[in-house]
């Protein structure tokens, strides 16, 4: 957890909190608490006062209930998870199973699991508990059959969670807490602990794929921090713990973030200092000869290093910027002329090199991009930038680094900002897809007119049903999406298969392609049949990506799923607004696109309904053409 | 905490670890406390409360001494054992 900074007048700060303020005031300090380096007690202190604190509305802090199902003692490192929740933007109920009671509270519907109506269900199993009967000369077959046995009880007991509880469900990683029996041989001896641990760890990581259950990968963690850090065989005699409490803080920590990358809360763009940062010296000074990076020394190649893990980041959808005092001119030559530099300057999607205060920089960055603070992280080698942008800017993550250089990229990359639940073409795309959107705003600097705008881009928008093929990357954008978000429903992939299957119902996934490349799918529609009222479908979800605003490819979504709703025989389609946060840019987007307001209907402040009559609607005009996908 | 403590100031540090724990600030210990003196001071706590103590005082019990403390000062004496105090 040494990306954190350590605690900073923590006493002083909790007391202050529990004093006064209203619960919004409480929550932001807490959170704020929640970001420094805590011990196991500062953990339960934080945790208490949290307790404490009411529900506050639009705070940009998502509920969640989450139920934790062990084979082991785990009660201690409720706290953690929930701190750890805080950190990354959720506000976590826990429910702790009774120890080792999980299969009859995932049977029997009156417990007080069902109860607990969790949105988020973790095993956090014991191999002893799978493996522990194998006799150490079991053949090879029977290894294998107790391998098999294992993944299909598993995959029934998520599958119990995903149709009754209609969770999300986590797995986690069997942790090796064997001591080793032969020696290297626990590799090879079929019936062997270690050796069946791992192949177990190996067959369930690849089931949970398939099944789209979320990996908790504990026993990679502690391979890192070392056994012992994870498990004190003295707790797990005393009180059945094979997680002890020196490691509640990091298990949480990763409960959090990957609960956290599900709800669409990982972090988007990474935003590099420079000098001392991806090079050694400042630059102004030293002159681009004179600057440390690349192969002459080891200071280059740890500058190197973290050049090369930016462009890994990059090329699995993490958005690159730059936020530094320079001069533009000598940076842009940098970038230009160095023969060692990996990153290019088109790899940066925002370049913020000038004189300008880094605070506000950084927020002309997310503005630039349109993301959310809270979506970038900040790395800058000066202690002093930290603390200014942390203080200025608390929801802009900024990792604690190390004098050495050397240890930049293992600590960005342990805090896990950019935690992942999939990985699709789309993403592979997405920063290629930023700097296109840069020459298509020059496009429109130079063409005049909005619409001959448009017209040049040359767009068109292949369509069609969500499907196996596509429903990883429908999930991630529903899951995602803040801006253009009617509804901001946040679905798993089970559910949206669900959804598809309900009879009558239209999910849509869109494409956009314009003559600077493909902008992949940029967003899903579902709607469904309102139940009990024939003729009525109800959209559900219409999210869109921030990239494709005001493209069109609003007008002719609702041209395409208008023409779906009137061949299934809809004569309305009712769309429902939900006022959050963040999607105040299309607070007037139904009525925009010739949706009637409702008067009947209940109405709030945050919340509104509309309608289109079907019979009466007109196809909207865009410039978009159309590519209908075949269907299956 | 390095420094030589006194029993009393031992006894005021481990109330504050209970405090924290159970949630409750009128949690008050004695070195004649015993666990059944506390509400809420189960078995669950009593390792929570041990972790807390090995932390915050950076020792470490041995098995059978946690298995063996009957009152608040039993643990008093084994801390400064441990400390070195003596």
């Amino acid at each position: 957890m040494n990306w954190l900074p350590p605690p900073d007048e923590f006493r002083a700060r909790l007391a202050a909190i529990q004093g006064s303020g209203t619960a919004r005031d409480r929550l932001e300090e807490l959170s704020g608490l929640a970001n420094m380096q805590l011990s196991f007690l500062e953990t339960m202190q934080v945790d208490a006062a949290l307790s404490k604190t009411g529900q506050v509305a639009d705070s940009g802090v998502d509920n969640l209930r989450l139920a934790v199902l062990a084979g082991s003692t785990i009660d201690h490192l409720l706290p953690s998870i929930r701190v750890a929740g805080l950190r990354r933007g959720l506000r976590i109920e826990t429910y702790a199973a009774g120890y080792r009671q999980y299969r009859q509270e995932l049977i029997e519907p009156a417990s007080q699991l069902y109860e607990f109506r969790p949105d988020a269900v973790l095993f956090s199993l014991v191999a002893k508990e799978f493996i522990g009967a194998t006799p150490i000369a079991a053949s090879p077959d029977e290894a294998d059959r107790l391998i098999d046995a294992t993944v299909q009880d598993l995959r029934g007991l998520w599958k119990r969670a995903r149709d009754e509880l209609r969770t999300f469900v986590i797995q986690q990683s069997f942790l090796d807490v064997e001591v080793p029996l032969f020696g290297g041989l626990d590799a090879v001896v079929p019936a062997a602990p270690a050796r069946l641990i791992a192949r177990l760890n190996a067959a369930l990581a690849d089931a949970a794929y398939e099944d789209s259950v979320l990996w908790l990968d504990i026993a990679r963690a502690s391979a890192r921090d070392g056994l012992d850090t994870w498990f004190d065989v003295v707790r797990w005699l005393q009180a059945k713990m094979e997680i002890g409490p020196p490691a509640a803080m990091i298990y949480g920590d990763l409960v959090a973030r990957l609960i956290a990358a599900a709800r669409g809360k990982s972090k988007k763009c990474l935003v590099l200092d420079l000098d001392n940062t991806l090079w050694g010296g400042v630059i102004g000074d030293d002159g681009i000869e004179g600057i440390v990076l690349g192969h002459d020394s080891g200071v280059g190649e740890a500058h190197l290093a973290l050049q090369r893990y930016a462009k890994t980041l990059m090329d699995r959808g993490v958005i690159l910027a730059v936020c530094s005092r320079n001069d533009p001119a000598i940076v842009e030559a940098a970038f230009r002329d160095h023969p060692e530099m990996v990153l290019k300057r088109s790899d940066f999607a925002a370049f913020a090199a000038n004189w300008n205060d880094k605070v506000t920089n950084l927020e002309t960055i997310a503005d630039q991009l349109n993301i959310g603070l809270d979506s970038l992280v900040f790395v800058d080698d000066n202690p002093a930038e930290r603390a200014h942008v942390r203080a200025s800017l608390p929801m802009v993550a900024v990792p604690e680094l190390p004098a050495d250089p050397a240890h930049f990229v293992r600590r960005i990359a342990e805090a896990g900002y950019f935690e992942a639940v999939s990985f699709t073409r789309e993403d592979h795309e997405r920063a290629r897809q930023y700097s296109a959107n840069k020459n298509r705003a020059s496009l429109r600097n130079a063409a005049g007119g909005m619409d001959a705008f448009l017209q040049q881009l040359g767009m068109s928008v292949d369509f069609g049903p969500v499907t196996s093929l596509n429903i990883a990357r429908a999930t991630q954008l529903i899951n995602k999406t803040n801006q253009f978000n009617t509804t901001t429903i946040r679905l798993s992939e089970s559910e949206v298969a669900a959804l598809a299957a309900v009879p009558g119902s239209i999910l849509l996934q869109f494409r956009l392609i314009d003559k600077f490349g493909d902008n992949g799918i940029v967003s899903v529609m579902i709607v469904v049949p309102a139940e009990g009222e024939a003729g009525v479908l109800d959209m559900v979800i219409w999210v869109m990506s921030c990239r494709v605003f005001g493209r069109q490819l609003e007008e002719e979504a609702l041209n395409i799923v208008v023409e779906a709703a009137r061949r299934r025989g809809a004569r309305t389609l009712r769309a429902t607004f939900k006022a959050t946060a963040k999607n105040a840019v299309i607070k007037d987007l139904f009525a925009k696109l010739g949706f009637l307001h409702s008067d009947t209907a209940e109405k709030t402040d945050a919340s509104s309904q509309w309608f289109l009559m079907l019979a009466d609607y007109i196809p909207r005009p865009t410039r978009i053409a159309r590519n209908e996908q075949a269907h299956d | 905490m390095s420094r030589r403590m006194t029993d009393q100031d031992i006894v005021d540090a481990l109330s504050r670890i209970l405090r924290i724990l159970l949630r409750d600030e009128a949690t008050v210990l004695t070195p004649q406390t015993t666990r059944p003196d506390v509400p809420g001071w189960d078995s669950l706590m009593y390792i929570n409360f041990i972790v807390a103590v090995e932390s915050e005082f950076g020792i470490k019990f041995k098995l059978a001494d946690v298995e063996s403390f009957e009152t608040v000062g039993d643990i008093v004496q084994q801390i400064k054992a441990l400390k070195r105090w003596g």
